[in-house]
């Protein structure tokens, strides 16, 4: 009885992670789906606390423990996510991913365990799965940790000599160490020898890559902890753990393809071949020392306040210095003056797809001033000023003109189209790419230098003065 | 080889259960757009948190005097949380943020 009615909770808690991935995948119903599927997860841990076993005296101290751990997570996981800065948004969900790692690679350590006593004979289906959910797992959770450190600014980026010849040797040793136990029955000192390699490959894997490809890699290795979560599942013959495991691994790798897809990359292209390296530096030299043009805060004012239309470009520069409150005043200020702002949103500003249209729309920015790629492209023709804020890859002309440069072949937003660029930025600087921008010193470009927030709210101070 | 044929064979309803649930996956994701796509990753974060269900289950096995177990699955259930409950928390700030808008426009 009890067990028929568990299995129809890990049903519901399914249908909840189906129905909320889609809602989610809408404007309109996308709160609400991450409230349904955050529903069911509570159904799944109810029900699996109250009727996977009948209560049983002896365990009183495991259900203590249980209680404790859930207690503890969910005052601590509220905590960080809601003090959280809306910049770090993207390191956050990668500290989380991680712990959802940590987790699949706890539960195949304890099973592993229990298995030790177990005698099976001929093809041992149970072992491979545990291998490789602690794998996956493992490599998920030190590679979101690294993800995350990185993003926070406490791992620089560092590419060992052979990084990648090291990394294939590891991966050829996981393979063996998985194969090796699945013919000669398992092994505790192999096992660990796995979690060990595992661990260090995680971080190795991830180390070389840089900033700018981050997002990429989080979303990869979320669909990693979703495969691990999966493999836990068929662990235990668990279907909310199998339909959550593999919605996220499927979903997860769809989307970490879409994201690539608007960097116009392959997914090897982005592991493999790290960008700043030695193709970098080609192009580097070939602007020489050609000089930029600086403009003060009190000609912006004018120019932007004389316009007929302005488009902003927003960049990570924008959301580090939290200036995306004041840029918002700024575009407020110039539409009462006639001006027609509007801003242009690469795919792949910011840290994460879609990160600037978050922090803009916590600013209060309209939906409708945010535009697409493909829809503002055509429009910078028309635009008499481009403010970029913060940003350098995305409307770096070498994208489009330079087959030597590592970003060739990325679409960008066409800035140079339109008549004048403004370009405010703390310095000259390279941008994640570790390349420079031939844009910056284009005739019709101008550079406002400084930090982002402070110079918007001179620049905000100065226009109400026009 | 027939061990490893018999052994899909047993466990064929997972087998199919696992490929459905990949096309579902796919299918489910398709045509989203760019705007959503750093709260759908969220979202599939806190749920690939279910994980902690098999934490739970670890822990309901363990015979109480077992404390290596005990003390692992303490942890896994403990990092499990943190994956969904934090998972949740933050895809909802982050959508917050895009309901205000139609309201005010």
């Amino acid at each position: 009885m009890s067990l028929n009615i568990l299995e129809i909770s890990y049903l519901i808690a399914s249908l909840t992670f189906i129905l909320g991935l889609k809602m989610l995948s809408n404007p309109d119903s996308a709160r609400k789906g991450n409230l349904i599927a955050a529903a069911g997860m509570l159904i799944a841990i109810i029900a699996t606390i109250t009727l996977y076993q009948d209560f049983d005296s002896e365990k009183l101290v495991n259900y203590g423990l249980i209680f404790l751990g859930l207690i503890i997570g969910t005052v601590i996981g509220t905590i960080m996510a809601k003090r959280v800065q809306m910049t770090s948004m993207p390191q956050m969900v990668s500290f989380f991913n991680g712990m959802g790692g940590a987790c699949a690679a706890l539960i195949a350590i304890i099973e592993f365990q229990h298995h030790q006593h177990s005698t099976v004979t001929g093809f041992d289906g149970e072992l491979l799965v545990m291998l490789l959910g602690l794998l996956i797992g493992s490599v998920s959770f030190s590679g979101s940790i690294i993800a995350y450190g990185k993003l926070e600014g406490k791992i620089q980026d560092k590419v060992l000599p052979m990084n990648q010849v090291i990394n294939m040797v590891m991966l050829g040793a996981i393979v063996v160490l998985i194969v090796y136990q699945m013919v000669s029955g398992s092994d505790p000192l192999l096992f660990y020898a796995l979690l060990a390699i595992a661990l260090v490959y995680g971080i190795l894997f991830v180390m070389p890559i840089g900033g700018a490809d981050m997002p990429v890699v989080i979303s990869l290795l979320n669909s990693f902890t979703g495969m691990a979560a999966a493999f836990g599942g068929f662990l235990y013959g668990n279907k909310a753990m199998l339909t959550g495991g593999i919605l996220v691994g499927s979903a997860g790798t769809i989307l970490t393809i879409l994201m690539c897809k608007a960097m116009n990359r392959s997914l090897t292209n982005v592991l493999l071949g790290a960008f700043g390296g030695a193709a970098a530096g080609g192009a580097k030299s070939a602007s020489g020392d050609q000089t930029v043009r600086e403009i003060n805060i009190s000609d912006t004012a004018v120019l932007l306040s004389y316009s007929q239309s302005v488009v902003i470009v927003p960049g990570y520069g924008l959301a580090v210095a939290q200036a995306q409150h004041i840029c918002h005043e700024l575009e407020k200020l110039l539409e009462e003056k006639g001006v027609e702002v509007n801003y242009a949103i690469h795919p792949v500003a910011g840290r994460m797809p879609g990160h600037m249209n978050v922090l803009l729309a916590e600013a209060d920015v309209p939906y409708e001033r945010m535009q697409e790629m493909e829809e503002i492209n055509s429009k910078f023709a028309n635009t008499d000023v481009v403010v970029v804020i913060g940003a350098n890859d995305v409307v770096n002309p070498a994208a489009k003109n330079d087959p030597s440069s590592p970003i060739y072949g990325m679409p960008i937003l066409e800035v140079d189209q339109a008549k004048n660029v403004i370009i405010l930025k703390r310095g000259m600087a390279a941008g994640y790419a570790g390349i420079e921008n031939e844009l910056f010193f284009y005739p019709k470009t101008r550079m406002l230098f400084g930090d982002a927030k402070a110079t918007l709210q001179k620049l905000t101070a100065e226009v109400k003065e026009v | 080889m027939e061990q490893v044929l018999s052994y899909i064979g047993e466990n064929m309803e997972m087998v199919y259960f696992l490929l459905l649930a990949i096309l579902l996956g796919v299918e489910v994701i398709s045509n989203v757009p760019a705007i959503l796509h750093t709260p759908l990753m969220s979202g599939a974060n806190a749920i690939h948190g279910v994980v902690v269900v098999g934490a739970i289950i670890v822990m309901l096995q363990a015979s109480p005097d077992n404390y290596l177990a005990l003390s692992v699955g303490f942890l896994a259930v403990l990092v499990g949380t943190l994956n969904v409950i934090g998972g949740f928390v933050v895809t909802d700030r982050m959508l917050e943020m895009f309901k205000k808008k139609p309201k005010k426009s």
